[in-house]
């Protein structure tokens, strides 16, 4: 398999038409994307905390902690999505177009249900962005993650339908890697996020 | 601008493979481009059509400060001709344009047939055009921002900037900082993925190095400017309290969000030009860089302590001691890895043999102008200097001073240097050293008397001055020198477009330079290389030996491109791009939309998504039954490879 090198040509026909993994360009688009928004959410929870240090009680006197309940019960969700997730990607990297779709098809259940419950959590963070300097940074931390956990199901959701209707080629499979992968990310980025939202207003 | 190739008869695999990667060349076909030479001319042209309109602001406030109590132009208008005019030289030229050119020539110089993620760049220049275009019909209807490029609040919250100026300008920044964001993730991956065998990490060109220090930095930086301006745009639609002390909020955290981006984008702007003047002194004075090693080792450092000293901006707003004496010797310490650069250059020239040739003039006329910025950088380092100019002409001075020294005088070494690439024309060397004339003359009138004007307390951003304060003469310099600046561009512009169509004709490589780009045809084909180039050194049109291979064995029916390894480059897979598609462009307006909409109702943000989301879809939406060109279905078992899988590839050149 290796490129045949004569006198003056390297022959290179003989190389896969794809790869999997870090040696695709798909993981690096990915991993951009990635540190990219990981910048964001580190730069969002660092205004919070700027903004804690402005304010003489953190929450504001009169206003609770977001409830607890539900965002424990969504974190237990998000992480429970991984299980499913990785069966997913290790489904693609088999070339496991049945098992693909299976755990794809399950994620997306995990994925009504995290998007459900965050409809809760909003209800129960027990303020208003406009309320104060307070509110607004756990509306936009909270926004955020939203933002991704919205956008990641429909990303899903548009892979999984293309992996039943087709047309499904061998590089597909490689997205299917990627969605994954970047499935961890949103689910891993949430727990820094519900440390803070949750747990460093407890903490005096 | 791509000639056809007149190939001798029976080449019907070079026939093909043009045809292949041709891009459609009707009018509809012109909004689903995504070649990056294509896509890299009209970022080039599009920057410099900004760079114009951000002069013609410039020489506006200087025929308004020409002289005393002058009532031309009065102070509402004033304050959004400045804001405009520093916005769109920073967000609309002075990162575009690098990107640009990375766009167009990190390919060529890495031997690649393409950039990654090309459709993403189609996008990227979308996004780019129509921030653009929104801030300058903003401007003529009156709306035009005008709290200064920086946007400070409390000025730029409601209570003190009811109308809608403030959320054009928090708008156009999210315009643009998609637009580069999503460019810096092709480079890198173009760099990292996609170099001609044998271009291991210590062969590629400096050029390269710096666009992709850059664009690691863009992934860092612009970040905190998205966030900092949609929290703006937040606390003004939504009533949020971010930069409201009376709700617990802070306009300092505004400030730290903005230098945290700002600082670092002094130094987005200014590596790529680090890496021009590293090309045109190579190539100009016939050797290898000295400490090629080193200058590497001297971008990267500048990249990490760029992010290390934003808080310079700040001295005048009361920071603690030990913060102020950090971010000092942090300010002073990031001279170092410049200086790094400097002795490196100087040595390349001294033991080099120097050709004068125009491109190499501008690299002359950057060693002054950039050095002096410098040196001024260096005072405003200390703090008690620092306050005492604050707000003053002698900020201006220094700023320009760096930009203007740092990337235009580079910029337009490139020009120069790679017109003949792009448009297979010269540019005419005895204009080009009037231009070069006039620019150096008319930037150090104008500027070096405002370094003055500021130690006598003028203060920036205002409209105007009484006589009394004899700040007359020295502005009407200043204001001299800002025509002689403005018939240069304007001469340089009257050769390009002279050039286009009576330039002499261009050679391949019409410097005798060492890289990749000058490889190929002038302008190249739309494959880039007839046949993809492998290299056995830095400069490898210098140090290939004769018989250096070439590569065959890519399709020309499909937009093959060849993927290497990160490290050593080796050959690893090859994979099919992506064929040209109007859905960047649709995506692009859906975007706009949503992004303007948003000004007037905060909900366009839900339903402004759904046609996003519908090209979106589109965009991603396979055309062919077999459009990647792996393997269909069915498949009994994965022929792709894995990492760490038996390698696809041995070949080691």
């Amino acid at each position: 398999m290796s490129p045949r090198e004569t006198g003056r040509t390297l022959d290179v026909s003989a190389l896969a038409p794809g790869a999997f993994g870090s040696r695709s360009l798909m993981w690096w688009g990915t991993m951009g994307i990635v540190l990219i928004e990981s910048t964001v959410f580190a730069l969002a929870i660092g205004s919070y905390f700027f903004l804690r240090t402005r304010m003489p009680a953190w929450p504001p006197d009169g206003v609770a902690p977001p409830d607890l309940r539900w965002g424990t019960i969504n974190t237990l969700v998000l992480l429970a999505s991984l299980i499913p997730n990785q069966l997913a990607k290790r489904a693609g990297e088999r070339v496991d177009l049945r098992g693909v779709r299976i755990w794809m098809v399950v994620c997306l259940v995990f994925g009504v249900g995290f998007n459900a419950v965050r409809v809760y959590e909003f209800q129960h963070v027990n303020v208003l962005w406009d309320h104060d300097a307070y509110g607004s940074i756990v509306w936009v931390l909270l926004g955020l993650h939203t933002t991704h956990i919205v956008t990641d199901f429909l990303d899903t959701a548009v892979l999984a339908v293309l992996m039943f209707v087709g047309p499904v080629e061998e590089k597909r499979f490689v997205d299917v890697e990627e969605n994954s992968v970047y499935w961890y990310f949103v689910v891993l980025a949430w727990l820094p996020i519900y440390g803070v939202l949750y747990w460093a207003p407890r903490l005096t | 601008m791509t000639r056809p190739i007149h190939l001798a008869a029976g080449d019907e695999h070079f026939a093909r493979l043009e045809q292949t990667w041709a891009d459609p060349p009707s009018f509809l076909g012109w909004f689903s481009h995504v070649d990056h030479k294509s896509i890299g001319r009209r970022y080039l042209v599009t920057a410099f059509g900004f760079f114009l309109l951000g002069g013609i602001l410039a020489g506006m406030m200087r025929l308004q400060l020409s002289r005393p109590d002058s009532s031309l132009i009065g102070p509402d208008l004033y304050n959004q001709i400045f804001t405009t005019h520093g916005t769109t030289m920073m967000f609309l030229f002075a990162v575009p344009v690098m990107q640009a050119l990375g766009i167009y020539f990190v390919p060529l110089m890495v031997g690649a047939r393409a950039i990654a993620f090309p459709r993403m760049i189609a996008f990227s220049y979308w996004m780019f055009l129509f921030g653009g275009v929104f801030l300058y019909i903003s401007f003529l209807l009156n709306a035009g921002p005008d709290m200064g490029w920086f946007s400070y609040p409390p000025l730029a919250e409601t209570l003190y900037t009811p109308s809608k100026r403030a959320d054009v300008w928090a708008q156009l920044i999210t315009f643009t900082e998609v637009a580069s964001l999503a460019t810096a993730v092709s480079l890198i991956t173009t760099v990292f993925k996609m170099r001609a065998p044998g271009m291991s990490l210590n062969r590629i060109p400096l050029f390269v190095w710096a666009q992709v220090v850059t664009s690691f930095m863009v992934l860092f930086a612009m970040p905190a400017i998205m966030l900092a301006s949609t929290e703006l745009i937040l606390d003004r639609l939504v009533n949020t309290h971010f930069f409201d002390v009376e709700h617990g909020g802070d306009a300092l955290l505004w400030q730290h969000l903005f230098w945290f981006f700002g600082h670092p984008e002094v130094y987005i702007i200014f590596i790529p030009g680090s890496g021009i003047v590293s090309m045109i002194i190579t190539t100009f004075s016939r050797r290898h860089m000295f400490g090629y090693l080193a200058v590497v080792l001297a971008l990267v450092s500048t990249a990490f302590m760029g992010f290390g000293l934003w808080v310079h901006h700040m001295f005048a707003t009361g920071l603690p001691q030990l913060g102020e004496s950090f971010f000092t010797a942090a300010s002073m310490m990031i001279a170092i890895p410049t200086g790094v650069q400097f002795f490196c250059w100087i040595a390349t020239m001294w033991s080099g043999r120097i050709t004068l040739k125009t491109p190499m003039l501008w690299i002359l006329g950057f060693f002054a102008i950039f050095l002096l910025g410098g040196l001024t950088g260096v005072m405003l380092a200390a703090v008690p200097l620092n306050i005492q100019v604050h707000d003053t002409f002698f900020v201006v001075a220094h700023l320009h001073y760096v930009l203007i020294g740092g990337a235009i005088f580079p910029l337009f070494g490139a020009f120069y240097y790679w017109y003949p690439k792009i448009t297979g024309r010269m540019l005419s060397e005895r204009l080009g050293r009037w231009v070069f004339g006039l620019m150096f003359t008319g930037f150090n009138l104008t500027f070096f008397p405002m370094h003055l004007l500021g130690l006598h307390g003028m203060p920036r951003r205002v409209y105007t001055y009484p006589a009394s304060m004899g700040w007359g003469t020295l502005n009407l310099v200043a204001s001299g020198g800002a025509l002689l600046m403005g018939c240069g561009v304007l001469l340089f512009l009257i050769d390009a477009l002279r050039a286009l169509r009576a330039g002499d004709v261009a050679a391949d490589d019409p410097w005798g330079a060492g890289t990749l780009e000058w490889a190929t045809s002038s302008p190249p084909p739309y494959s880039n290389f007839l046949r993809p180039p492998t290299v056995a050194g830095r400069e490898p049109l210098w140090d290939n030996p004769i018989d250096q291979p070439v590569i065959v064995g890519l399709r020309d029916d499909v937009r093959d491109v060849l993927v290497t390894h990160v490290l050593d480059a080796e050959p690893d897979h090859r994979v099919a791009f992506p064929e040209p598609s109007c859905w960047p462009f649709l995506t692009a307006v859906a975007t706009t939309a949503l992004f303007i909409w948003s000004i007037f109702n905060p909900w366009a943000v839900v339903y402004g998504s759904v046609p996003v989301f519908v090209a979106m879809v589109g965009w991603f939406w396979p055309k062919s039954p077999n459009e990647g060109a792996t393997p269909p279905w069915p498949i009994r078992h994965r022929t792709l490879p894995r990492p760490g899988e038996a390698p696809a590839a041995g070949g080691a050149i």
